[in-house]
């Protein structure tokens, strides 16, 4: 899932600053589960800002509502009349989501209260680490599942760098080498011929503004662009 | 000759090659290049110019280096992979032949965490073994790495480094044969103080048939002081300082800890001159350049040849 962070709150007091009424939305989705931008944490930050701009601005009135998920076209349909009366927009979601509500309400100024951190996993409570650049030529099946772009802090392809200390990376020694990790792992699986070979440079997939429509419905986009 | 490299035709004359390491200012200061240049020259087959080491800005390596030919010095050329992407290294590579270039080393180079821009954004578009691979392709075949033409190609000595203290230990021999296989032809080692592991490293490397195919030369950083070599034991990534480097220090006076320090590095490169599958040594005396002529006279690297 996608791992965010709620922002500074007087980074989030700059933003909205100026604004009488401000409508904070929430997202059901991965920054709920992450507690970053969930019912609690719209109900939190909606508290938050009212006692510290409340003295600084003679009207200011803040309102939190949820969407299932701030990145599907029909959640956000709910919002369309109840945006109406408001200012401005804040966004828990991740940064995905705060662009569809601009791209929504594009004469609303929408504003992030989050900053989108990474695609990674839940370790446990309050505990995420990343795993995926979203590159979109993976080779974890090369790699024995571990990989070196989101865990190697170089993102090398052909091994370790001369660095590890006690099997930790130099950058961070509390970040295990993702390199001696796949090592260790394709070793155990008697895979170690993966990586002997030289990997050859890579044809980055993700220089440009990724875009999928599945070939079955080619048609039907292209006949709506008509 | 794949090159017109100095240090190509030294070793390829079976000579024992030494290289030395000149770090460029911090500043736009040519003087102070050709000032520590002239502790290097004559003394050494090539000088290693650093690019941005531990990721600090300092003058462009490629900048350094042709000061280093004015004043009658080859230089290694070193690149790293942190600060450019292959197109601009595919065109410093192009401009550093054209300028008389004609040694370089490939390295991923430090993480700019540990610099004065930790916050600035990395590249790592290719890994070290992958620039080899690139620089190789740019000599051998005439190509880029897109496999268009080059009009002319750039013909270098192609360099790297390996560490044989780097974990997993028992990957480093076969990360050696990668940057083999890649088109290396000459290995700077990290600084060696475990004389035991680098004699099962390069056992290693002989008997899969490396030293054959690569000249590789043994790197050597005198210790100047106990602080130093207690200050690499326990706080420098991926070096191995045993504890009788440290006990010996120890076991001197404080003023003559450096002339021990240079005992030890002469002993190791008596060791290194007959050890099988070692073609050189390469000396880091970082920011201590001036006692390059000491370290030469002492360990009877001098003269240096003069290749045709």
């Amino acid at each position: 899932m996608i791992i965010a962070t709620k922002k500074q709150l007087e980074d989030i007091k700059e933003m909205i600053k100026g604004y009488k009424k401000v409508l904070n939305v929430g997202c059901g989705g991965c920054t709920s589960v992450c507690l970053a931008g969930g019912q609690k944490e719209i109900e939190d930050l909606c508290t938050q800002l009212t006692i510290c701009l409340k003295g600084d601005q003679v009207v200011f009135e803040i309102n939190g509502f949820t969407v299932e998920r701030q990145c599907e076209p029909h959640f956000l349909e709910e919002l369309d009349e109840i945006v109406k009366p408001y200012d401005a927009l804040l966004s828990m979601g991740c940064g995905a989501g705060v662009q569809f509500l601009a791209e929504r309400y594009p004469e609303k100024p929408v504003f992030p209260a989050l900053n989108t951190l990474f695609l990674g996993v839940n370790k446990d409570i309050g505990w995420y680490e990343e795993r995926c650049k979203s590159c979109g030529d993976c080779v974890l099946g090369m790699t024995g599942g571990i990989c070196p772009n989101a865990m190697c802090a170089k993102g090398l392809l052909n091994g370790p760098c001369g660095g590890p200390q006690d099997d930790h990376c130099e950058v961070d020694n509390e970040v295990p080498c993702a390199w001696v990790k796949i090592y260790e792992r394709l070793k155990a699986q008697g895979r170690l011929d993966n990586i002997m070979k030289v990997c050859p440079a890579r044809e980055w997939q993700d220089q440009v503004q990724g875009t999928l429509v599945l070939e079955a419905y080619r048609d039907r986009y292209a006949k709506k662009d008509k | 000759m794949k090159s017109e490299s100095n240090l190509e035709k030294v070793l390829n004359q079976g000579i024992f090659a030494v290289t030395g390491e000149l770090g460029p200012p911090r500043g736009a200061d040519a003087n102070i290049v050709r000032e520590k240049a002239k502790h290097l020259k004559g003394r050494v087959d090539a000088v290693n110019v650093t690019d941005n080491q531990t990721a600090m800005v300092r003058m462009a390596s490629w900048a350094a280096s042709i000061l280093l030919i004015q004043e009658g010095l080859e230089p290694n050329y070193q690149m790293v992979c942190r600060d450019r992407n292959r197109i601009a290294m595919q065109s410093d590579i192009l401009g550093a032949s054209a300028l008389g270039i004609h040694t370089m080393l490939c390295l991923s180079g430090d993480h700019q965490k540990f610099g004065d821009h930790p916050k600035s954004k990395k590249v790592y578009d290719l890994d070290s073994i992958q620039l080899i691979d690139m620089v190789r392709k740019m000599r051998d075949e005439s190509k880029f790495l897109s496999g268009q033409d080059i009009t002319q190609a750039p013909k270098m000595f192609i360099g790297a480094a390996e560490n044989p203290f780097g974990q997993p230990y028992e990957f480093r021999v076969h990360r050696l044969a990668k940057k083999v296989a890649a088109g290396t032809d000459f290995i700077q080692t990290q600084c060696i103080y475990n004389m035991e592991r680098f004699r099962e490293w390069i056992k290693q490397a002989n008997d899969m048939g490396l030293t054959d195919k690569v000249y590789i030369l043994a790197g050597i950083t005198p210790m100047k002081s106990l602080r130093m070599a207690l200050y690499m034991k326990n706080s420098v990534p991926g070096l191995d300082v045993p504890d009788w480097v440290i006990k010996r220090l120890e076991g001197v006076d404080k003023k003559k800890q450096a002339d021990e320090g240079i005992a030890i590095a002469c002993e190791q490169i008596e060791e290194f001159k007959e050890m099988k599958g070692v073609a050189g040594v390469h000396l880091m005396l970082i920011e201590w350049e001036h006692k390059v002529p000491e370290i030469t006279e002492r360990a009877k690297l001098l003269p240096r040849p003069t290749c045709q």
